[in-house]
């Protein structure tokens, strides 16, 4: 354990050292105010709460952001070690390639979790400060928003991990990378898009469809926002596809939980097989 | 007593082509030794593979009780290695990269201003190590490997990048840890260096282990001539061939200088006859074949015996 903290904490003092940790705050910071103070305009005074306005707008740009973030951080962090010739040294101390692994999971979830929480809070922050009012359920919704987007970093933060443990080069990850961001954040739900455009809702059940929005996490993370709180997908017209989905937001969050999961220890798996 | 490392016919392939191919040996603790041969010879397959860091083909290799193939790690908290050309995250200083490695052994950190005092590092350490220069950093590679009073040191050409004071003074920091009681292992270039330093050298041509012995063992083994240099006075050559009776390869370097090899047992005559009191010698030095011709006798010889 004291080994995987060691490391988690190297990765944080680096990301701190790259200005990693601040470019992302600010990052996620600008895109949220600018959301919450352009975005909250056209709506006028309609009776949603102004966060509820904001977690819709917020998420949406949440599933392009936060995984090409995580992957932009973890993508190189195998392949690019051993590149540097990092890893070599680190190897030869008594530490297991489990280890290294989920010392550096820790390291960059941590930086996510930090940049998340103070990027996003800064919204909220500052609609409560411009005095709206924003009822407890928004509260929970908000809170339940950074908590899925921490998770959803997660998933792409394992699954850039494989990717950096199966390929020969940091180039490749970096290929690899954006095109996995494509096919999961876009071309997946055109083509899921397309499908039932075609079908016409003859032979793909709402089962089926639910069944495939699981199998990419981003489809999971819009569900559980833009679907789950009450408030929130009445402001989204997504409700039909909740209330047909039938997933609870249980069942959702322990999807992404398994979208973590699977891609981490695929990771381990690959990385202990590697010689260097 | 038990071999601190034990490698039991060793092979690493690389498809087709066999890196290291059917390499045993025993090293007990203190021994110092000498790993020698070419680029590509097996040196640094030899070292990854002690480490773990690489499987065997086939094999066994024991290394302080673990077995590193399958991924045993505890013993090396009580392991030093220098990877050839030592890299270290840019990002970080100096102070930070050795505190964290040392934390990671289970080591103390109070030695590490000690250490960076001894190699000149002081004050660099608290700079970020991407303005380090080559010599700066195999300078911190090496404090790290000497982290957790290690039984094993593993030293992957140690002294390129380093000056001749700081290699002396590596030298000298190895020699401590030696006495000790730690066994060394380490590689290098620099044949002339390592004659005074190791007590074993085992060296490598194509995966092979070709020669595994002291400086002494090898200088029988090859049974090279020994050579003896004499200066006389200019234009006494002769007089001085006519002393010391025929010789293989009687040599004239110029006016003053004369050489020839003496066959091991003919050493102690041969120069009896050449100092003779009313010959012309004036001074005369006894050059014993070098790491260098030993190095070179057991690569042709093995050529020889591939060919």
């Amino acid at each position: 354990m004291t080994n995987i903290l060691l490391i988690a904490w190297k990765e944080i003092q680096e990301c701190l050292r790259n200005r990693w940790v601040v470019a992302m705050t600010l990052l996620l910071a600008a895109l949220a105010l600018s959301l919450t103070f352009l975005g909250s305009a056209p709506t006028g005074n309609v009776g949603t709460s102004a966060l509820d306005v904001v977690i819709v707008s917020l998420s949406s740009l949440t599933i392009f952001v936060i995984p090409l973030v995580a992957l932009l951080i973890s993508h190189d962090a195998i392949v690019g070690e051993m590149e540097r010739g990092t890893m070599l040294l680190l190897l030869s101390y008594p530490v297991s390639r489990l280890q290294v692994l989920l010392g550096k999971f820790l390291g960059h979830l941590a930086v996510l979790t930090f940049a998340t929480a103070f990027g996003y809070g800064a919204a909220a922050i500052a609609l409560m400060v411009s005095g709206a009012e924003i009822g407890g359920g928004s509260w929970a919704a908000f809170a339940g928003m950074i908590l899925t987007s921490i998770l959803l970093g997660a998933v792409f933060i394992a699954i850039g991990y494989l990717i950096s443990a199966l390929v020969r080069e940091r180039a490749t990850a970096a290929g690899i990378s954006i095109g996995v961001w494509l096919l999961l954040v876009v071309l997946f739900d055109m083509a899921m898009l397309g499908a039932l455009v075609v079908d016409q809702g003859r032979t793909i059940s709402s089962a089926a469809v639910s069944g495939m929005l699981l199998f990419n996490p981003t489809d999971v993370y819009r569900l559980f926002n833009l679907a789950g709180a009450e408030n929130v997908s009445v402001l989204t017209n997504m409700s039909g596809i909740a209330d047909q989905a039938s997933l609870s937001p249980t069942v959702l969050l322990a999807t992404l939980v398994i979208w973590v999961l699977v891609p981490l220890t695929l990771a381990w798996l690959t990385f202990s097989r590697r010689e260097l | 007593m038990t071999a601190i490392v034990e490698l039991e016919h060793i092979e690493k392939r690389y498809g087709a082509i066999a890196a290291v191919n059917d390499v045993s040996f025993a090293l007990q603790p203190g021994e110092s030794v000498a790993l020698i041969g070419h680029n590509g010879a097996g040196k640094t397959t030899l070292f990854k593979m002690m480490l773990g860091l690489s499987r065997p083909t086939s094999g066994d290799i024991r290394v302080l009780g673990d077995h590193p193939a399958a991924g045993e790690f505890a013993a090396r908290k009580r392991l030093g290695y220098l990877p050839e050309s030592v890299s270290f995250n840019g990002a970080l200083t100096g102070r930070e990269v050795l505190a964290f490695y040392a934390r990671l052994k289970d080591a103390s950190t109070e030695k590490i201003d000690s250490l960076l005092e001894r190699v000149g590092l002081t004050a660099a350490a608290d700079r970020p190590i991407r303005t380090y220069s080559k010599g700066m950093r195999q300078r911190l590679g090496l404090i790290q490997a000497l982290f957790g009073d290690p039984l094993l040191l593993l030293l992957d050409e140690p002294t390129t990048g380093l000056d001749p004071a700081l290699r002396l003074e590596f030298y000298e920091i190895v020699q401590e840890l030696q006495q000790q009681g730690a066994t060394i292992v380490l590689s290098s270039h620099a044949l002339t260096e390592l004659e005074e330093r190791a007590s074993r050298i085992i060296i490598l041509n194509r995966g092979r282990m070709v020669a595994n012995g002291s400086i002494d063992e090898l200088r029988k083994l090859a049974g090279l001539p020994i050579k003896i240099r004499v200066t006389v006075a200019s234009g006494k050559a002769e007089k001085l061939s006519a002393l010391v009776g025929p010789v293989p390869n009687w040599r004239e370097i110029n006016g003053h200088l004369v050489e020839f090899d003496a066959a091991p047992g003919a050493k102690i005559e041969l120069i009896r006859r050449a100092t003779d009191a009313a010959g012309p010698a004036q001074d005369v030095a006894i050059l014993q074949p070098t790491l260098d011709d030993l190095y070179a006798h057991f690569l042709r010889r093995h050529g020889e015996a591939a060919a």
